[in-house]
Parts: C-alpha cells; structure tokens; sequence
C-alpha cells in the first residue's frame, strides 16, 4: 500500500483533500477516533480505486461519502451494544454539502484539525503522529517507516493520542479567540518539530523514506492557507522554505555534512528562496514582527547571497539581537556569538559564549562546543579548537554531526603537525595562522 | 530518542541460569514479558532479542581465512550481552525507568536479580536543520 501510494499520481490529491474530509466528519459525527478509522479507509479505498478507474469529477465528495458510509457500517455494529446512542446517530443521515458551503468550511476544517492534533495535552512525538495521519493522510505504515519504528507501536501511539483526545473532551471547532494565540504557538512548534526530524540519509532505499520536511512544508502551507493573516505563520512557512532550499548542497556524494560557508551555492533551490523571499516580505510590511519571521529573515540573508565571504554579517547580528530580545533561546544566542565574531572578531564571539557556561540548558550541548572550536580556530588557536571539536564530537547523538566535527579535528591534527614541521625545517617562515 | 538498553552477564551467571528451577525461570520471563507487552501498548516498543549463548560465542578477526579465532573460551570475568531492547522514549529518565524494571526482574527464589543495564543513546542519521 506505501508503494502505490506513494507512486499514485493521485497521492498529492489525497493528502490535500485528507483534513478537509476528515474535517467535515469529525464536524458530522463528533467522533474523531470512529472518524478517524474511517477517513483512512476511504484514503486507502481511493489509493486502489482511482488509479485504475479515474479520478471522480468530484473527489472531495467521493471521499466524505464513503467514510460516512464506512462510519455509519461502523456505528451500526456498535449499535449492537449501545443501540440507543448508535441510533441517534443514524437518523441524522448525511448529506452531501453544497459547493458553497464547501469551499468556505474546508479551510476552516483543517484548520480545527490541526488544533486538535496540536493539542498541548498530547507529547510532541504523540502529537506529531497525529498530526501526519490525521492531517497529512498517511497511513500508520508510513508514519511508522519515516520515524525507524514497528507499524503497531506506531499504531498504538496513535490510537493512545486519539483516547487522549477523546478524554480531554476537546469539541471539534476553532479555539477561542483567547485560547488561539497560545494554541497556535503550539501547533506551529509541532510543525516546527515535524520539517527538523525530516533528514536525508544515504543509507536505505529512498522509495521507503518520506520526506518529513516536505510534509511540514505542505502542512505549514495548508495552516498558512487557513491564517493568511498571520505573520508567524508566514514566517515559518518562509524560513522551511528557505531552509530546505539549501537541500542539495547540505551533504556531499556520502552524505557528509557541509557547512554554509562551503556549500555550492548554484545548487540552492532558487525557486524555494524568491518564495521563502516573497511571503516574509509581505509577513514584515504588516507590521507585527516575531521569532519565526526574524529566523526566516537571516535564512533569507544568508540564501541571497551568492558567495559567502560576501554575507552581510552585521545585518544578521543585527537580526539575532532583535531575537534575542524576543527569545531567551541558548540556541539563539549561541549563533548571535557566531555572528559577532563574523563581524567584530572571534574574540567577542568567545566573550560571548562565555555566558552561556552557566546555563544549564546548553552547557553539556555539543553546539556550544563546535562553536566555540569553530571560533577558537578562527582565533588561531588550534589545540583548544581540537579539544572543543573532540568534545563536541563526543556529545552529539547525530552520527553526520559527530562524522563532520571528527573530521574537523583531524583537519587542524593535521595542519598543526605539519606547521610544526614547517617551522623546523624553514624557521624564517612564519606558520599561516589559519 | 531512541535508546538501546544492554543486558550483559559473566560467563558465570549463565551458568547459574541452568540451575534455577522451572518456576524461578517462569517467573523471570513472565516479569520481562509483561514490560514488552506494556512498552508495546505504550508505543515505545521498537525491538529485542536474546542471544544464544557464550558457549557458541565466536570471535571472528579478517584474516584466518576468514575462520573464527577462538572456539569460543573465554576468560571467566568476560562479560557476555545476554539481549537487549530498543526502546523510543521521551527522555533519558524514562529509558532510565524501563532499564531499572529489566534490572529488577525476579532471580532464583523471586529476588530481584538486579543485573547492570547497560542505558546507550542510539545516534541518529538526521542533524538539526534549524535553530
């Protein structure tokens, strides 16, 4: 079934169509689990019949009729047990809704999806896993495939986050006003979550591997589509976009890690930057700015610049420093050191980092520890810059990371050997300090 | 996070094994059972296995026409892994909890065997794309 999903030119359709059917049943029947079961099972139904018998002219109605029929076939062998509620349920027989009514409560639909799947009583794994099937319209396999886990404990993560929604009593429809900004924060971080877990891996056949960054990407687009409003939204849209712009030229042929300072620039993604460009722009002149959107704006920095030693750092300082007003995210002030350094000296970028041994939430990170190697190098000095690539290499869980700062650390060995070497043999010439 | 949690013993405690009475083994199993069982319906099960044992441990080495090096002698304080679980939690602590409960499952006599786990963060192939 991943198979012809996924080869299916009908798969783009139905994982845009998914929430908005979902959507209209959950609004229906009030039941998300049932609902739930019984959308990805018209998705699945869709998946074999539609390739070989034609794309229904109207296929959001095709999908919604057969998931009403499959709830009610649902709620009628349930009503064995609990006749009275089943019965209730039954006489409100479903209607198909009229075009108007649909185009205008898809966008909505979704979008009360997303808060449901989003919602903050759920863990981030639970709820990314929601998010993908109920959302994205994967099936549990797929979901299951894309995070290196068994389909059934999959399965059960996501048949736990449905009780747990059940439980939490959650109506479907759109959270209050109030409630809205604080939810939409939450679902944005999920998003957020779901593009960082997506990798490239040269390991593995890349049929079996979907692509998390783009069903983020195409998440984002359809919350973006429901919020066009908001500026947050549109910034984080914007800054996967000109993130996952840079793709190709992020790992060499064996999937090693190349920085941004290294990579070839002519395979950025010129298409994903001008609209990654287009939305934060539009996001900015109304006025309202925030974290994602200052994020895409150094991304955007960074991916209109043709060669690096061209890169407008005290544009990008300038922009960390407004960040950081807005966030005390280590993270943040961790690179707002890489671009001090950038333009002021690797001094003040150590200056900087400085203050961050303090903080336990990133004091045992291997990122302080890489970017204090990368500066220390830049400082010209090579034997501390090794122990912080040596202890960076120690602490990172990701193996391209460890493989990279390994490497960065046999580099210096080595140039440092041979300076050593240089000086014996030429003791007039002064080593390169770099 | 995924983490994988080593179960290791001397040659001597495998040798020990062979001695418990059937009701002692039962009980053992039912116990590590049971938290395989739970960690599936907690969606935190990937896999585990058990090893055969030292016995027809072998230690192979390039060369030696590719034949193992031993027979499988080893010297007695040699720590064997005995199985292990992958597990995918939310945090280090929770790993740390299912690792205490493996350590505790019931010896000879229904007391706790307390066996080291061994607790290991797996790497994973992704990196941070943003942040």
């Amino acid at each position: 079934m991943t198979d012809r999903l996924l080869h299916s030119s009908s798969e783009h359709l139905l994982r845009e169509l998914a929430p908005q059917v979902l959507g209209s049943v959950v609004r229906r029947f009030h039941d998300f689990a049932a609902s739930e079961d019984a959308v990805q099972e018209a998705l699945l139904a869709a998946a074999v019949q539609w390739p070989r018998e034609g794309v229904p002219d109207n296929p959001r109605g095709w999908l919604i009729q057969v998931a009403a029929r499959r709830i009610t076939d649902y709620l009628r062998s349930e009503a064995a047990r609990r006749r009275r509620e089943a019965e209730a349920a039954l006489q409100t027989s479903y209607e198909m809704p009229t075009t108007a009514v649909e185009n205008e409560s898809h966008h909505d639909d979704t979008l009360t999806l997303v808060f449901m799947c989003c919602h903050p009583s759920l863990t981030p794994s639970s709820a990314i896993a929601l998010t993908l099937r109920a959302v994205g319209g994967l099936t549990t396999a797929e979901i299951a495939n894309a995070f290196l886990v068994p389909e059934a404990t999959m399965a059960q993560r996501i048949s736990r986050a449905k009780q747990t929604i059940k439980a939490s009593g959650v109506p479907f429809r759109l959270p209050s006003n109030q409630e809205r900004a604080q939810r939409l924060r939450a679902v944005l971080h999920i998003l957020y979550l779901i593009f960082n877990e997506g990798y490239t891996s040269s390991i593995g056949p890349q049929l079996q591997r979907l692509e998390l960054s783009h069903e983020a990407i195409r998440l984002t687009r359809a919350v973006q589509a429901s919020l066009p409003e908001d500026g947050e939204v549109a910034g984080l849209l914007a800054l996967m976009l000109l993130t996952d712009a840079r793709r190709a030229a992020r790992t060499g042929p064996d999937g090693e890690l190349i920085p941004l300072t290294k990579q070839d620039r002519t395979l950025w993604d010129r298409a994903a930057i001008s609209e990654g460009v287009a939305l934060l722009t539009a996001a900015l002149s109304n006025g309202s700015v925030g974290a994602y959107q200052l994020q895409a704006a150094i991304a955007a920095v960074h991916d209109e610049t043709a060669r690096a030693e061209d890169t407008d750092w005290p544009q990008i300082l300038a922009l960390y420093d407004l960040l950081k007003r807005m966030s005390s995210n280590p993270m943040v002030m961790l690179n707002q050191a890489v671009a001090a350094a950038m333009v002021h000296g690797p001094s003040k970028g150590l200056e900087l980092l400085q203050a961050l041994d303090s903080d336990s939430r990133i004091v045992g990170h291997y990122r302080l520890a890489s970017v204090r190697a990368h500066l220390l190098e830049m400082a010209g000095d090579h034997r501390a810059a090794i122990t912080q690539y040596q202890i960076a290499a120690s602490r990172t869980t990701s193996i391209p990371e460890q493989n990279y700062l390994i490497t960065q650390a046999a580099r210096l060995r080595e140039n440092t050997a041979g300076q050593r070497l240089n000086l014996s043999i030429a003791p007039d010439k002064l080593p390169d300090p770099r | 996070m995924k983490y994988i949690l080593l179960m290791a013993a001397p040659k001597a405690g495998f040798d020990t094994y062979r001695t418990w009475s059937e009701k002692d083994v039962q009980a053992h199993f039912a116990v590590l059972t049971g938290i395989n069982k739970q960690l599936s319906e907690s969606g935190e099960f990937v896999a585990t296995e058990g090893l055969d044992w030292p016995d027809q441990a072998k230690i192979v080495r390039g060369g030696n026409n590719g034949a193992p090096v031993t027979d499988g002698v080893f010297p007695e304080s040699k720590e064997f892994l005995a199985g292990y679980w992958i597990v995918d939690v939310e945090s280090p602590e929770r790993a740390y909890e299912i690792a205490a409960r493996i350590s505790s499952a019931p010896g000879p006599g229904g007391t706790a065997l307390e066996m080291p786990i061994e607790v290991r963060r797996i790497m994973t192939r992704k990196r941070d794309e943003l942040g």
